[in-house]
């Protein structure tokens, strides 16, 4: 069967089961969107191509299956470049194909032309510039299993027009060959037995679970594991659902706004279970002084983390789940042999259990209390109060989106995760403007789930044009903006390191007018600017599903994320909310 | 490919920092050598020289690196350069378990007073004059790299016009080789 290299990019993706594309046509693509108009796969046109690959992202997070997101070159392809980035950092499966001129124009300067392969090779896993038609088969089959394998990542897949426009012979490859790709899967026995021997003689032990927990499908692994060993377990902020809020043993998320129980369990642990996490510096704080008595066994698909940052004890390279399921078997004879009693970690227990009760995460409720009693003498509304009303009037099995700074720390904070993917943000690149096109994704993934994007007013601001995709393509998403007029992580810094000068953070809430904007992109508007108000607008979208809806939460400006580990500082030095210091008058004005 | 604390291939002349030897051997496609190069410098490692050609199988090449260790620990720089997708294998060569060579080319003052000073010295290190100038010579010499440093100090004081240096390149010691990686390389050849 003689195709072009077009319609065998289509066929190929085809062979994927991909059922979505994310994407914006132009010159160098032309030729692979005339067979798109054929093809089964649903294709949803973006209003930007970082959009694209943002959705793509959001996609990925929730199905656990690759995003794909298609684009033209030059500007269309470096526009997807910081999702491309995104995902690396985050490990996120992706593939992103690229329109590039024609083979002859490469390297002249041609119009829209941009070395995307050279531009990409740091922030993708792998890519590939396709010179002849024929290879695109197996190039295709390549580029998805590189993504969805070991340490799932980015690829980009980029094709000259001249090749997308030449013909060849169809076939389907059924194997790769990639020599020097062989990706890690089981852990070796000497190793599990290694870390079984920690794992019983420890009193202070704590599991820190990260995004490679979800990545490999070890949630429910993860939880066997902690309930057998009653080792508490802290999620980090990849890790939001790999383990429920609800449980007994879960502390919560560490980190530089971790709260105070799971950071100081993990300063004080005499054993960290790490469970495909990375030791980031936001998780570590200062890292000589980071978990100073503890031994360390590290679970990663990715040979190169371990001992990256920190050199463990027991390093075991394996795929996450395969590797705690090694433990829960090696663990089970110890236990009926009763070296895993429960009573062993009495005092640890007592220990967390009095953190957790002196340091809860808290805000200022007296503001809401108060409104609730004294309509019309409204207090300042708490981004917090918006973010518990969400959760209590929204399904546990909810999808939740972030963007990044203040309103993404108190969404990872206070809402309460009982699943597994249902926590769409943007970790290691700190990406802002990623919610809205990431919930947008997340909804095509599961149309079945409510997803709700929680965002800041400075986020939104930066791809809210993509509710015109998501209006356009009858995706109902629901966007709540924590709208306090400022970059609000930013100003944060600039209150607590700058002596209050603050510099270029402020925004406005009134402009741009949210509501008339979402209004405008097709979308249902509302704002609330008081406490008593924050229910009815709540349950007013989640009865909307024909549309987005876009909800204008006038916040409180002088709201602070707590706790906070200034960075470079110890996470000893930890810093509680002002209500919970020495001496300090509970809800003093910060 | 499992990398070790081990002694690095010694301190130059100056001083120089200690280096470790990396052979990688690379799949035969575009773009692969700045893969390599692009993962040294996006992850601060040093590199101190840097050879690359195809091997006897034209669908890989050898690349030869120098690593300046005190940039990164040898074995992050060995686990992150694993992950490229078109990297096939590495080894770690220890000088001892390594024949290494590397080729100079030195243009040197040698007028006629000189020139049977610098021929005798290029005699001696078993070099060749490839090129005869008025004033001067243009000599190749072949060799271990701790070799080729004495000859450039010999030189200098004739005065050196231009010099330019390969970076080294060097296969494993016969029998020098664990068994276990040479049985992974042949196997890594063999499914290739």
């Amino acid at each position: 069967m003689q195709l072009t290299g077009a319609q065998a990019l289509v066929k190929s993706l085809e062979m994927q089961d991909v059922e979505v594309i994310f994407g914006l046509p132009g010159g160098a693509i032309l030729p692979v969107y005339d067979p798109i108009i054929d093809s089964s796969i649903r294709h949803i046109l973006v209003r930007h191509e970082q959009g694209a690959g943002h959705m793509a992202e959001g996609y990925a997070h929730v199905t656990g299956r690759p995003g794909v997101a298609m684009v033209t070159s030059g500007p269309g392809a470096t526009n997807i470049v910081t999702p491309l980035a995104d995902a690396y950092m985050d490990s996120i499966p992706l593939v992103v194909v690229t329109g590039q001129v024609p083979s002859s124009a490469i390297g002249t300067d041609a119009f829209q032309e941009a070395d995307i392969t050279g531009i990409t090779i740091g922030v993708t896993k792998h890519n590939w510039l396709v010179t002849d038609a024929a290879d695109i088969p197996r190039v295709v089959a390549e580029a998805f299993y590189v993504a969805t394998t070991g340490r799932p990542g980015p690829v980009l897949v980029d094709v000259p027009k001249d090749v997308s426009n030449a013909t060849m012979d169809w076939y389907w490859p059924e194997t790769v060959d990639l020599p020097g790709y062989r990706p890690a899967t089981t852990p070796e026995p000497a190793a599990i037995e290694a870390a079984t021997e920690l794992i019983v003689t420890a009193e202070r032990p704590v599991i820190y679970a990260g995004g490679g927990v979800l990545k490999a499908s070890a949630a429910a692994a993860l939880r066997e594991l902690a309930e057998l060993t009653g080792i508490p377990v802290v999620t980090t902020l990849m890790a939001r659902g790999a383990f429920p809020d609800s449980h007994p043993l879960c502390l919560g998320m560490p980190g530089m706004h971790g709260n105070y129980t799971a950071v100081t369990a993990m300063q004080q642990a005499d054993l960290l279970v790490a469970l495909g996490s990375r030791f980031d510096d936001r998780v570590t704080g200062k890292l000589s002084a980071f978990a100073p008595r503890a031994k360390v066994i590290h679970v990663d698909i990715d040979k190169a983390e371990i001992g990256k940052v920190r050199r463990p004890e027991v390093g075991i390279v394996a795929d996450c789940r395969l590797a705690v399921e090694a433990l829960v078997t090696a663990l089970r004879p110890q236990r009926a042999a009763g070296l895993l009693e429960a009573s062993r970690l009495g005092a640890w227990s007592r220990e967390l259990a009095s953190w957790k009760e002196r340091f809860p995460l808290t805000y200022d409720r007296s503001g809401p209390a108060a409104a609730a009693g004294r309509p019309g003498r409204s207090p300042r509304l708490k981004p917090q109060f918006v973010l518990e009303t969400l959760r209590d009037a929204t399904p546990d099995d909810t999808i939740l989106a972030a963007g990044v700074g203040q309103h993404q720390m108190w969404a990872s904070q206070f809402w309460r995760f009982e699943h597994p993917n249902t926590w769409v943000s943007s970790g290691g690149l700190g990406t802002m403007g990623f919610a809205v096109p990431a919930a947008i994704g997340a909804k095509v993934g599961r149309p079945d789930r409510m997803v709700w994007a929680v965002d800041g007013d400075g986020c939104f601001q930066m791809t809210a044009q993509e509710l015109v995709t998501a209006s356009a393509e009858r995706i109902p998403v629901k966007i709540a903006i924590l709208n306090n007029a400022y970059l609000g992580m930013v100003r944060q810094w600039q209150h607590m390191f700058y002596e209050e000068r603050y510099s270029e953070v402020y925004l406005s809430p009134d402009l741009p007018d949210y509501v008339g904007w979402a209004e405008a992109m097709g979308c249902v508007g509302l704002r609330v600017e008081h406490p008593e108000e924050v229910l009815a607008a709540i349950e007013k979208a989640n009865q909307v599903d024909d549309r987005p809806v876009v909800v204008d939460f006038r916040t409180d400006s002088m709201e602070q994320v707590f706790p906070m580990v200034p960075a470079g500082a110890s996470n000893d030095d930890i810093v509680v909310h002002p209500s919970q210091r020495p001496g300090t008058a509970a809800g003093a004005e910060l | 490919m499992s990398p070790s604390a081990g002694p690095g291939t010694g301190a130059g002349p100056s001083g120089r920092p200690r280096h470790h030897l990396l052979s990688v051997l690379v799949e035969n496609k575009s773009g692969v050598l700045s893969r390599v190069a692009g993962l040294f410098s996006r992850r601060g490692y040093n590199i101190f020289s840097l050879a690359v050609a195809p091997t006897d199988d034209e669908r890989f090449s050898r690349i030869s690196i120098v690593v300046d260790v005190d940039s990164a620990p040898l074995e992050q720089v060995v686990a992150q350069l694993d992950k490229l997708v078109n990297v096939v294998e590495i080894t770690e060569l220890h000088p001892d378990e390594a024949r290494e060579a590397e080729l100079l080319l030195v243009t040197v003052v040698a007028d006629a007073e000189r020139r049977a000073q610098v021929f005798q010295l290029v005699g001696v290190f078993g070099g060749q004059i490839v090129d005869v100038g008025l004033e001067e010579v243009t000599v190749m010499l072949a060799g271990s790299p701790s070799g080729l440093d004495d000859f450039e100090e010999l030189m200098r004081p004739y005065g050196i016009i231009e010099l330019q240096r390969t970076g080294r390149v060097a296969l494993p010691k016969l029998g020098g080789r664990s068994p276990s990686t040479a049985r992974r390389e042949q196997q890594a050849l063999e499914s290739a």
